[in-house]
């Protein structure tokens, strides 16, 4: 997808060196500051790496690996970490697009993203497409013959095909796109209103994350029902991606460095970690009064629970206070392979999803067993890894080979996808 | 970062001891049970109780069940070996010779769960059972229905049958890991375990024991497989599996139940 794209500046950690060559005067915008050109922020890359992989293995059957995914450990899960991060990376990227050269520009290459992020989408579903027409012509046990009826929409490929180009059929697993279509669209004028006034638009996205629980707004889907993913309650968490990234969190630093929001983040995870034991410890939900777990469940994924969004902000709070920008770990090598993968993440994303549907694929028709599993998991992310390795190798090449002024608006990598 | 890494490795190592300390549980426990069908206790286990099966029982009564399904409660030409059937079979076997124990299946194909709960009140009537296990789910998440209404229909349809004076069980959605990349069954698994919940009624996790059979190689649900054979012995199981669950819900003890 960006993969030949050489418009796009380096995306190599160590030679996005700075250039404050192209410091043009900027446009009088008090209202937000961005961070200093080239000082990649490899905290972002990792933790994007990081929920890619936790996503991939998120996707395939339950196994020992999945015991790793901190969806286990708490409310929030790896998508969470995803949409903010993908909005910090957007908002920094495009923003300052927006900033040097005007809206109509930054909007076109917001644009140019969303059709890439479309087509992998469209690419994916024509993988889905190949492996459920495949099952369901070799996979006749009469113990699943009510599960088959999954299926029943390649009766009528006209309609299905149709709306999986809406967007509006999307079958398991192929959620996170759609969401993340709707949320760069609405980019341009996330950002033009945060030039304007950054927290009024936070305050405003806010507000529409509390309209959407109180009246009940939602994406609907194909055949019935609606989106997985609410974009309406989960682009609070990309906006709030952006204030972070336009200013915000330099901001919030002193909220971030002061002792009382550590120990209330330490308190709520702990709370959280507690009330997940007692899914898999049935015995421990004794202690857990009656009136809590009524207020509490459902814990709702579709309309990011308020529970999730504070289970995500505390791990973000205790992130940034223990793990410095500069800390020198973020340089070592054995982070390389993480830090890689979230530098590419829409084309690590698809892979990952393709990989979880070969990976099913293999356990269905090849073996399964635990090791198998463990087999699937790790040459999975052996692959993620090595693709990330190469897309960088390539790019790096044809970089070199290329005579273009390297250009420190950034890239659309690193604007994210997926 | 670090005491996450711990917390990961406590919880493996206690992942990877469990199921021996569940198998030496389970063990002793049932000696009747064939080996395929062994469970650890904490997936039978439930707090709330079959108070009118139980007084059924003590007074006597017949004990009078109604199974209300959809396509996977049978299997395609062998009814009698579906877990209905072979749950009023081991009902039989376990509960005092002198009790009389029907199990009536209501089949509401390819219905949703407010699709079928509508047809309650009137099944109700027609039948007055002394309990009702309602297996739903699957329709709903073949469908993807919203899965808000999904929880409004199984609440809705759960107080249909107790207020036609029934104890009711919930059974949720089979394990099936071949159509797990396609149907997405989580959603639905939480809000039958919320309604249970809220209505104080035994869930029986027919997904949590599948997944339990398939994960420790007792069965191979991956199997393409065209005979019934696998259908059969997991319906067996599930079949065993349930009627323990209902025995045990209703408090029914040594002195009911015959060994």
């Amino acid at each position: 997808m960006t993969i030949a794209d050489q418009v796009t500046g380096s995306t190599i950690a160590g030679t996005a060196g700075a250039k404050p060559a192209e410091a043009k005067p900027r446009v009088a915008a008090p209202a937000i500051t961005l961070p200093a050109i080239g000082e990649r922020e490899l905290r972002l890359d990792l933790f994007r790496g990081l929920a890619l992989w936790l996503i991939f293995i998120d996707h395939l059957p339950p196994n020992l690996l999945t015991w790793f995914t901190i969806r286990n450990y708490g409310f929030s899960d790896a998508t969470e970490i995803f949409i903010f991060i993908s909005g910090y990376t957007a908002a920094f990227v495009y923003g300052r697009a927006m900033l040097e050269n005007g809206f109509v520009i930054a909007t076109a290459r917001v644009l140019r993203r969303v059709w890439q992020i479309y087509v992998a989408h469209v690419f994916l579903f024509t993988i889905f497409l190949a492996e459920i027409s495949y099952v369901a012509t070799s996979f006749e046990n009469p113990l699943y013959t009510e599960e088959m009826g999954i299926m029943d929409f390649l009766k009528q490929p006209d309609v299905t095909i149709v709306q999986a180009l809406l967007l509006r059929f999307r079958p398991v697993n192929m959620d996170v796109l759609p969401l993340y279509i709707v949320l760069m669209l609405a980019l341009p004028l996330i950002l033009w209103s945060m030039k304007w006034r950054p927290d009024v638009t936070l305050a405003l996205s806010a507000l529409l994350y509390a309209a959407t629980w109180e009246f009940d707004l939602y994406f609907s889907a194909y055949p019935n029902g609606f989106w997985a993913f609410n974009p309406f309650a989960w682009q609070l968490l990309f906006v709030f991606g952006a204030w972070c990234a336009l200013g915000g969190a330099r901001r919030m630093s002193r909220i971030l460095a002061s002792p009382v929001t550590m120990w209330i983040s330490i308190a709520y995870l702990v709370a959280a970690f507690y009330v997940t034991l007692t899914w898999y410890v049935p015995q421990l939900s004794h202690f857990m009064p009656k009136w809590i777990e009524q207020w509490m469940y459902p814990i709702d994924k579709t309309d990011l629970d308020v529970l999730r969004f504070t289970h995500f902000l505390a791990l973000a709070a205790l992130t940034v206070r223990f793990l410095p920008r500069e800390w020198p770990g973020l340089k070592s090598p054995w982070l390389r392979p993480l830090i890689v993968c979230g530098q590419h993440s829409l084309e690590i994303f698809c892979l990952g999803v393709f990989l979880a549907f070969a990976g099913h694929f293999i356990l269905a028709e090849v073996a399964s067993g635990p090791a198998m599993h463990a087999l699937i998991s790790l040459s999975g992310i052996l692959i993620m890894w090595a693709m990330a390795w190469v897309i960088s190798w390539y790019k790096r090449v044809a970089d070199k080979s290329g005579t273009k002024i390297k250009n420190a608006v950034g890239n659309a990598d690193l604007a994210g996808g997926g | 970062m670090k005491a996450k890494v711990l917390l990961s490795l406590i919880l493996l190592c206690g992942y990877l001891t469990a199921p021996s300390a569940r198998a030496e549980d389970a063990a002793p426990a049932a000696p009747a049970v064939p080996a395929a069908c062994e469970l650890p206790p904490y997936l039978l286990a439930t707090e709330s109780q079959l108070h009118k099966v139980a007084d059924a029982v003590k007074a006597g009564k017949p004990l009078e069940i109604l199974v209300i399904g959809s396509r996977s409660t049978t299997i395609p030409s062998s009814e009698s070996s579906s877990y209905p059937a072979r749950m009023e079979a081991i009902l039989k076997e376990k509960l005092p010779p002198a009790e009389v124990v029907h199990v009536s299946v209501e089949i509401q194909s390819k219905k949703t769960a407010e699709e079928a709960a509508g047809t309650f009140v009137k099944l109700m009537e027609a039948k007055s059972p002394t309990l009702v296990i309602w297996q739903t789910g699957t329709v709903d998440a073949i469908r993807s229905i919203d899965p808000d209404d999904f929880r409004g229909a199984v609440t809705d349809g759960v107080a249909a049958l107790q207020d036609a004076g029934a104890d009711v069980v919930l059974m949720n959605l089979q394990y099936s890991p071949r159509t797990e990349s396609m149907i997405s069954a989580p959603p639905y698994l939480d809000n039958m375990r919320v309604v249970a919940q809220e209505h104080d009624i035994p869930l029986f996790d027919r997904f949590a024991i599948m997944r339990q059979w398939n994960d420790q190689g007792q069965f191979d649900l991956f199997s393409p497989s065209r005979g019934p054979e696998l259908a059969k012995q997991v319906h067996d199981c599930i079949g065993r599996a349930l009627a323990q669950f209902v025995i045990d819900a209703a408090h029914l003890g040594p002195a009911q139940q015959q060994n």
